[in-house]
């Protein structure tokens, strides 16, 4: 969690770089985007049903699922990932069934293991906390919870509430990939989230391209970069890494001196 | 039973939508603000009595409701046990059940202001009972059905398109019920300002699984006060197939405080619940998420979402409504299986003894009946829901009959 919070204490906004576990070298391609400049970096645990996800990120699970990738797989990438990368935050970001599968506590105590610094359930309303929350902030995991453009000023508090991290702002109601919003939509939302909490906002859903990004790093913390890269990861296979750490260096450069 | 039975079976979910530790609301954030929304819409509908009468209207006029209660005297005979009562859900319009969930769904969209409706389908069913109940009522219809559903179902995507409906492919994942259920939600969570979310059975997150339990409630009322008026007593045992659980939560949930009625739900083994080639939830199956709530789920030790396989695609889902989970673990509601070649049998049972040519997934319920019936005695009466009517069917039939037509 120190981590994360270190991340997001930098001069300059962060980019959290997502792509799917199990789908194509992922070792290889997540050491291209730290190489890059990627402030904090989310692995997808792949699922069969990824129901919040566009056409790119689904497609990333069923790769990933038809190599057979494991849970166990996920935590040893996760595993691997701490020792090369002692002080890059690592967040795990899937659905709730794989997470709960075995119970909240040993997913909880693997992910202390793997040296997981925050967990983003999808699925998991805070209504439901119960069934995650509790068992990650013993072992010190922040539970990341996104917020949305339908999330009003009434329910704000319900969402922030056990909360940790950093909150992941969804900037479009809709799925992974597909259009970006609005800036001056991102803007007021994002001043919106801040004025109920303190906590990091980074925003996400929709933004590939480094002029994007770098708008948006104008009025967020942070900035969520996922299916441009996995866009990448199906393009180039094996030879990924290379086009990872580039089109990371560009979003980086563009966040990092966006203010 | 358990020792420590609740007072009443009868008073679930609690506020948070929760029946026992199933059910309870697993969805993305975009999508919460919505569905407490919903829930709250559907509480004042169920305050109004106006809704009510609007609802009953529809169901009386426009859906053929009270569906008959029949005494099946041929099948009795030939079991040689206790009498057989159906409650013929598959005369209402559009042939199943279905139409009954429909019609309360879309009167609630309409309270709501919402302009444009969605649902998902396997076979059809409900994506046909979709699709009239929005052509009754003027509103823009998109249905979402798995690719290889299309194929094999072509009769139903015509039907739903002569109703205005447009249907929409999917090839994501395995383009099987569940992945269509997952690209309406995508629709959904894209749409959510003027879109409302027919599901099709009593599962998804709260208040689904109530509301649509409500609406299909309208089968176990009816039923009970007939074969009250009928027999002068309640059934000795209730029987109902179930996919989702929708006809038979319907069936059962105004039964299950009267103790004396026992409860026999029926899942699809396919191939046989040994293997993998089965739908069967409950009896193969572990508690987890999918699809906005906690239920049993068809899943690997990942908690990967496994597929189910039955000869009949209304009952081939990986998962059941979260009030069944809940019923089974209380031990309220017993949950049995039929295999494909089970309910093979019965529908020709049912075809040869009455007449009555009924859908694939209703044939499993009689297979247990078939089983039942004989342990039974003579003066023992079985009330089982016929939820849909064959026609759909028969061309599955012939193939598995080796026959051609």
């Amino acid at each position: 969690m120190t981590r994360l919070s270190n991340a997001f204490a930098k001069i300059h906004p962060a980019l959290v770089a997502f792509i799917t576990a199990g789908d194509g070298d992922t070792a290889s391609n997540l050491d291209a985007l730290v190489a890059g400049g990627a402030d904090v970096i989310e692995l997808g645990m792949p699922f069969t049903d990824p129901m919040a996800d566009g056409p790119a990120i689904q497609a990333a699970n069923i790769r990933s699922l038809g190599n057979g990738t494991t849970t166990a797989d996920v935590l040893a990438i996760a595993t691997a990932f701490r020792e090369r990368h002692p002080d890059v935050p690592l967040v795990l970001m899937g659905y709730a069934n794989p997470m709960i599968r075995r119970g909240p506590e040993w997913f909880a105590d693997a992910c202390e293991k793997a040296g997981v610094d925050g967990v983003i359930c999808v699925d998991l309303a805070p209504e439901e906390d119960e069934d995650l929350g509790p068992a990650l902030r013993l072992k010190g995991i922040a539970p990341i919870r996104l917020s949305t453009p339908t999330t009003d000023e009434k329910r704000l508090p319900t969402v922030l509430d056990g909360s940790a991290g950093f909150l992941y702002y969804v900037s479009v109601a809709g799925i992974t990939g597909k259009q970006a919003a609005a800036i001056e939509s991102i803007e007021a939302n994002v001043s919106r989230i801040k004025s109920h909490t303190d906590l990091p906002v980074a925003v996400g859903f929709g933004v590939r391209e480094p002029e994007q990004a770098e708008a948006i790093a104008k009025v967020a913390d942070g900035v969520v970069v996922g299916s441009a890269f996995i866009d990448l990861v199906e393009k180039h296979g094996d030879d990924a890494p290379q086009h990872l750490r580039e089109l990371t260096s560009r979003l980086a450069e563009a966040v990092h001196n966006a203010r | 039973m358990t020792e420590n039975a609740p007072n009443s079976f009868r008073n679930q979910p609690d506020d948070r939508g929760h029946f026992g530790q199933f059910g309870g609301r697993y969805v993305a954030e975009t999508l919460m603000p919505l569905i407490l929304d919903l829930e709250k819409e559907y509480r004042k509908a169920q305050a109004d009595e106006s809704f009510k009468a609007e609802f009953d209207d529809l169901l009386e006029h426009y859906v053929g409701r009270p569906s008959p209660l029949y005494f099946a005297p041929r099948l009795t005979e030939e079991l040689g046990g206790a009498q057989i009562w159906f409650k013929r859900d598959e005369l209402n319009h559009t042939g199943a059940h279905k139409i009954n969930n429909c019609i309360g769904q879309i009167l609630l969209a309409m309270r709501m202001g919402k302009t444009r409706i969605i649902a998902e389908t396997g076979a059809g069913q409900h994506g046909v009972a979709t699709a009239t109940v929005c052509a009754r009522f003027g509103l823009p219809c998109v249905v979402y059905m798995g690719a290889e559903d299309v194929r094999r179902q072509s009769p139903n995507v015509f039907r739903m398109k002569l109703l205005g409906a447009e249907i929409v492919p999917v090839t994501a994942g395995r383009g099987t019920l569940k992945d269509a259920m997952n690209e309406a939600l995508r629709d959904w969570v894209a749409n959510v300002h003027d879109t409302f979310y027919i599901i099709g059975t009593a599962a998804g997150p709260h208040p689904y699984p109530e509301l649509v339990r409500d609406f299909q409630s309208v089968i176990g009322k009816e039923a009970r006060a007939q074969m009250l008026d009928r027999t002068g007593k309640l059934p000795d045992l209730a029987v109902a197939c179930i996919g989702g659980g929708s006809n038979a939560i319907g069936l059962f949930h105004p039964f299950l405080d009267d103790p004396e009625v026992k409860l026999l739900g029926v899942e699809a083994a396919g191939k046989g619940l040994d293997g993998d080639e089965h739908a069967a939830s409950l009896a193969g199956g572990f508690p987890g998420v999918l699809h906005g709530n906690k239920t049993y789920l068809l899943q690997d030790e990942d908690g990967q979402i496994t597929e189910g396989h039955s000869i009949s695609a209304g009952l081939d889902y990986p998962g059941i409504g979260p009030e069944h989970a809940w019923l089974k673990e209380t031990g309220r509601v017993e949950y049995t299986s039929s295999t494909d070649e089970e309910a093979l049998e019965a529908f020709q049972l049912l075809c040869r003894t009455e007449g009555i040519i009924p859908a694939l997934e209703p044939s499993h319920a009689i297979a247990a009946v078939a089983k039942r019936a004989p342990q039974m005695d003579k003066d023992q009466a079985i009330l089982m829901n016929l939820c849909g009517r064959g026609d759909k069917d028969i061309f599955t039939v012939a193939e598995a009959l080796g026959v051609e037509i």
